[in-house]
């Protein structure tokens, strides 16, 4: 291949350009990823936490970033921008310029010499200009690569960090350069930036009060490696402020500051904030300033509850004008909006949560790419219902923060969804072969040579264990050959200085000491792979989860109980054998359950890839909820048009076989090989099929409301759906009053989630009443309008201008009331803005009913061995990182199953869950576990006790020679047979006896004796 | 008066809910008492009774195995045997003359990561009353 022709081409490598690039690469396509910073990981680098989990932001972007620097099928150019793309889809030529570092990636060995010799400094922009680096500087301690970057604008060329390297990295000669590559698609992922509200100085004082900053500078504030080491400390004097206010929606929602649209992350980050400060420093003050709070998301609301609950002030008001105090604390004056008064009150440190903004850079970008932006700068899509991830030219897809507002998750789903769509013009390339595995050690002869690494992790661990006195403590054990302290054993730096050592001092086991395995243990493994050591041989302990993080308070007991974990650790490691590492063929297909927008879609875009599908659907005709919908939001499709177009797109594909009016019986195999039987119902027949992934898509339903709000009393009082089918079928009638209730059955005690969706629903139906019915009062009963993201708040402001509703706010503590009183439906209500009990009589009542996932979701996940939640909502296998995976490997989920989603949300899902469930597909293999259990035949007594405790019917008894017999692929290592076998003759690979006692019997040292 | 005694606990944790509930106790700085080791299994079901004893004989005052809730086992129902095992092994604790509170068996999920810590302090808390554990046979 040409070294300048590449299959894909992503441009950005924030979360959504990392996924979409290791998307696409995990097929075998060649791909070319160009990140304008010296660093990948974009914002999401930057952060502390993430909301509604709190995981630790940078230890779940790290490991990506590791994994895309090092992926065989990607190529990484930082510091460089995309300047021209000729040609069409299937042949873009694309022109890149190459920005110089000066510095010579080879070479740099990331120690920071250079930085410390520099004369110059400036303040740095990655933490937001609350602390100063110098003109050479790693962005970061985790930046990949780890390579020094000199700010040419900062340089003063004096020479002294040429001086100070030594391995003469530095190079003043090394030129920008022009570089031209041929791709097939390309992808637009440039992420986000925030509004610096310089133009809103008169009101709120940035940049001119010392203690006023946006979210994001505080985020920098609160995180561990920022500039106060995690310390919230008021920039003026360096005080641990008292009190501290959120304002939110500064510069959001406002058509004068230019930017109408709801940013939709910023009640939720702000939250964390406020939370997570409240659990460092319990006795700061932490208060919000909302307009409407947009808690939308799974687990949102309930996040939302426990901020509140943990003593976060929420004030529904209007911030009127900000000014500073003689000690440069900061009076907010303001009128709350439930009581009306106006008020001011006096914090130590403001935080702004402005309006998130495209990079200034798009417009240019948009010209070179020759694709549209809106108004404001986002890339805008073909069509933002029916092709959210397409961009105005054929074969350029969009994902993450490019196009708008939007959270991690559905930045991943659609940096999934964007690789799929990538994907399907590079069908008829050649993929790249599965690399072979680097050639590894024979270890067995030797006696151990253990190596242990002790990360400090900043000063997640750093701050609470004496990591030098846990590295010591190893270094005196036995087996030890090797031992060393680092920063963040994750980062690509120290990952190469674990691979140097491994080498120079010939180790043959692996303890690194830092967080938990499950998250970064197969970063790890992967590293001692590269210089051939097993992953069998590696070993973690969780100094981190395990001690630092809950022992804060005990800082001797914690180094203590992490000098154990570690000594625990190595004891296993002398134990530990090589695993091999085997694969497996996949069965080429991909069953896709759920014939709803969701699964078709999914369906239609493995099709394109050039997979088989078999698509199921219960129902007779496929289409799921589009048969029972009216209009589609935002641009008032019918959806029988939309499902249509989807079913026509499904039928003409020979790829697709489709299944109606049939269940899934029994799922039994593993990634790879699932055998699935089709139940078509009474006297039909069942169908035998054979796939290699599953893609779940079994979408949402109202929850039952009967005998709550009059529901089932009276058939003027119905649901939202039951609306959508009386706008489809011209059935409503002429009601003089159309009072909604939203959130019904939602945000209480036993519901304590929000839909999602609801709010949107209400406001598009309430528009569409108002075409039906001309001269309908609309009354618009709600708690909180949760219109978020961009399109949704517009949509929101020209319903209210055409409908003119009236709208009411309630309480979730005072619900509404329905009655029916002689043939009149009466709601009564307490508003809680005019601060009065109303009652209304209306014609109809539509109830937006709580959702639940489908009813069939308790029997599907029994046979499909993954989770999900009291709502019936599935576990996604990682809330922020890995929306569309289960845990279960091979099954993937997308649409209402997951959560409640607006129809381009579930799209983009739906795309991204195909991309991941042709990855095994398109590599033709997959890995099999390789800590099975394993049978000792000497031993082994053919008692036959073991076989009914595997529920995988791995083991038989081979009744020729009275042994057991495992079947390793069937055999998913729970290990469980292990411990029922009464002679000691089985054992499990990775957790034999030997292995789990080493632990057990130095745990406590003080051994009886 | 002599130093308060501190109890020495082992847990066995099956990787998928008990050892990812720790994790989360970990990742919302949930705290709890430093006297627990942790070590990892696949399953609960993959607890060897042995393992525990080994524990009491080298020095444990506790040991908890703890795995995922019944219905969630990863692995269908290795938690189901490790329950009826461990019913059995808890009579022969008498046996040998070990207070039965010395062992526990708990089913955590992985995001109970305050649950988690709640059983760990508990433990302790207990483990302290009843002071060190003292084998007779060996
Ligand atoms: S995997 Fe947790 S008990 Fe089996």
């Amino acid at each position: 291949m040409d070294a300048h022709a590449y299959d894909a081409l992503v441009i950005g490598a924030g979360i959504s350009g990392m996924q979409a690039a290791l998307d696409l690469a995990e097929k075998g396509y060649q791909v070319l990823v160009v990140e304008r910073q010296a660093s990948i990981g974009g914002t999401m680098a930057k952060l502390d936490k993430t909301f509604p989990t709190n995981d630790c932001a940078i230890c779940i972007t790290a490991p990506k970033m590791v994994e895309l620097a090092r992926h065989p099928n990607i190529t990484l150019l930082t510091s460089a921008q995309v300047e021209r793309v000729a040609g069409s889809v299937g042949h873009f030529e694309v022109t890149i310029w190459r920005q110089t570092t000066y510095v010579d990636p080879e070479k740099c060995t990331g120690c920071g010499d250079c930085a410390r010799a520099c004369p110059v400094e400036v303040a740095d922009t990655f933490n937001g200009r609350l602390s100063r680096r110098k003109a050479i500087y790693l962005q970061f301690p985790q930046a990949v690569p780890a390579v020094y970057t000199i700010d040419y604008a900062q340089c003063t060329g004096c020479g002294a960090c040429d001086r100070a390297c030594g391995p003469g990295a530095i190079s003043f000669l090394r030129r920008s350069q022009p570089l031209t590559v041929t791709v097939g698609s390309i992808v637009v992922a440039t992420g986000f930036e925030v509004l610096e509200p310089t133009e809103l100085r008169r009101e709120y004082g940035y940049g001119r009060f010392a203690n006023v900053l946006t979210a994001l500078q505080y985020e920098r504030l609160m995180a561990a490696s920022g500039p106060t080491d995690g310390h919230v400390t008021r920039p003026s004097d360096g005080q641990a402020p008292r009190s501290i206010a959120w304002i939110q929606c500064v510069g959001s929602r406002s058509t004068q500051g230019g930017h109408p649209y709801c940013s939709k992350i910023c009640c939720m980050y702000a939250t964390k904030e406020a939370l997570i400060t409240r659990e460092h420093a319990p006795d700061t003050a932490t208060t919000i300033f909302y307009m409407d709070l947009r808690a939308y998301g799974k687990d949102f609301q309930q996040y939302y509850r426990r901020a509140a609950d943990h003593g976060v002030r929420y004030v529904r008001s209007r911030p009127a004008s900000v000014s500073e105090n003689a000690d440069q604390s900061l009076m907010l004056e303001y009128e709350d909006t439930l009581t009306g008064k106006v008020a001011s009150e006096t914090f130590d440190l403001l935080v702004l949560s402005t309006a998130v903004v495209p990079p200034p850079e798009n417009r240019r970008l948009a010209q070179a790419l020759g694709i549209a932006v809106d108004e404001h700068g986002f890339f805008v899509a073909r069509d933002a219902l029916r092709a959210p991830l397409h961009a105005t030219r054929e074969g350029i897809f969009l994902a993450g923060g490019a196009q708008g507002p939007n959270d991690i998750p559905d930045c991943v789903a659609q940096a999934s969804g964007a690789a799929g769509l990538a994907a399907i013009p590079l069908s008829q390339r050649q993929r790249t072969a599965e690399p072979v595995p680097p050639a590894e050690r024979d270890v067995a002869a030797e006696a151990p040579r253990t190596g242990v690494f002790v990360c400090s992790c900043g000063k997640n661990i750093g701050g609470f264990v004496d990591v030098e006195a846990v590295t010591a403590s190893a270094r005196a054990l036995p087996e030890v050959a090797f031992a060393e302290a680092c920063t963040f054993a994750c980062s690509e730096d120290a990952q190469r200085k674990i691979r140097g050592a491994i080498e120079a001092n010939g180790l043959n086991r692996v303890v690194v000491a830092a967080c938990s395995p499950i998250t970064h243990g197969p970063v790890f493994q992967q590293t001692c792979a590269e210089v051939g050591l097993n992953a069998g041989l590696f070993e973690m302990a969780n100094i981190r989860n395990q001690c630092s993080w809950v022992h804060s308070s005990e800082p001797g007991p914690a180094t203590t109980k992490a000098a154990d974990l570690v000594r625990m650790a190595v004891a296993r490691a002398s134990y530990v054998k090589s695993l091999p590492v085997q694969t497996i063929e996949v069965t080429p297909g991909c069953l896709v359950i759920g014939g709803g927008a969701a699964g078709m879609t999914a369906a239609i875009t493995l099709a394109e890839m050039g997979i088989e599908v078999v698509l199921v659907e219960r129902e007779t005709v496929l289409g799921g909820k589009l048969n029972l919908l009216g209009k589609l939001a935002p641009n008032d499709l019918p959806a029988s048009t939309f499902r249509e177009h989807l079913v026509h797109e499904v039928q003409r594909r020979p790829q697709i076989k489709v299944f109606t009016g049939t269940e899934v019986g029994e799922v039994s195999g593993h990634v790879g090989n699932f055998q699935v039987t089709l139940d078509g119902g009474l006297g039909e027949a069942i169908t035998q099929v054979q796939v290699g992934t599953i893609i779940v898509a079994t979408g949402f339903r109202e929850v039952d409301l009967r005998g709550r709000y009059g529901y089932g009393d009276d058939p003027r009082i119905i649901t939202q759906l039951e609306l959508e089918r009386h706008l489809r079928d011209g059935t409503l009638g002429k009601p003089r009053s159309v009072v909604m209730i939203n959130c019904a059955g939602s945000l209480d005690a036993a519901n304590p989630s929000c839909c999602r969706i609801g709010c949107s629903v209400a406001v598009k139906n309430a528009r569409l009443v108002h075409q039906a019915a001309p001269g309908t009062q609309v009354f618009l009963l709600y708690q909180d309008l949760r219109v978020y993201g961009k399109g949704q708040e517009e949509a929101f402001t020209q319903m209210l201008a055409e409908v003119a509703p009236q709208r009411i706010r309630y309480d979730a503590e005072r619900p509404p009331q329905v009655s029916l009183e002689h043939g009149r439906i009466m709601v009564t209500v307490y508003d809680t803005l005019l601060r009065d009990e109303l009652e209304v009589e209306a014609d109809l009542v539509v109830l937006t009913a709580a959702l639940r996932g489908d009813g069939e979701t308790p029997r599907l996940k029994q046979m499909l061995k993954v989770g999900a939640n009291a709502q019936d909502f599935y576990h996604e296998a990682h809330a922020k990182i890995r929306p569309l995976d289960f845990t279960t490997e091979g099954i993937y989920l997308c649409g209402g199953d997951h959560y409640p989603r607006s129809i381009p949300d579930t799209l983009a899902q739906a795309a991204g869950a195909a991309s991941r469930a042709a990855i095994p597909l398109l590599r033709g293999r997959v890995k099999v576990e390789p800590i099975v259990a394993e049978v000792e035949a000497a031993r082994c007594s053919g008692c036959g006790l073991c076989v009914p405790h595997c529920p995988y019917g791995a083991m038989r008894l081979d009744p020729e020679r009275g042994v057991l017999v495992i079947e390793e692929v069937l055999c998913k290592g729970c290990g469980t047979c292990v411990a029922a076998c009464p002679s000691g003759a089985l054992q499990q690979r990775g957790f034999a006896d030997a292995q789990v006692l080493a632990m057990i019997e130095t745990a406590w040292e003080g051994a009886l004796v | 008066m002599s130093e308060p005694f501190e109890p020495k606990i082992v847990g066995l944790l099956c990787s998928w809910c008990a050892y990812a509930g720790a994790d989360t106790a970990g990742v919302s700085r949930v705290q709890y008492p430093p006297n627990l080791r942790i070590v990892r299994v696949m399953c609960s079901g993959r607890v060897d009774p042995l393992f525990v004893a080994r524990a009491f004989e080298h020095g444990a005052d506790g040991v908890l195995v703890a795995g995922c809730h019944p219905g969630d086992c990863h692995y269908l129902s290795g938690n189901n045997y490790a329950e009826e095992r461990f019913a059995k092994f808890a009579q022969l604790l008498d046996f040998f003359g070990l207070d039965q509170r010395r062992f526990k068996l708990a089913w955590v999920s992985g995001s109970e990561g305050a649950r988690f810590a709640a059983i760990v302090a508990e433990m302790t808390e207990e483990l302290r009353a009843l002071g060190p554990l003292e084998l007779k046979v060996q």
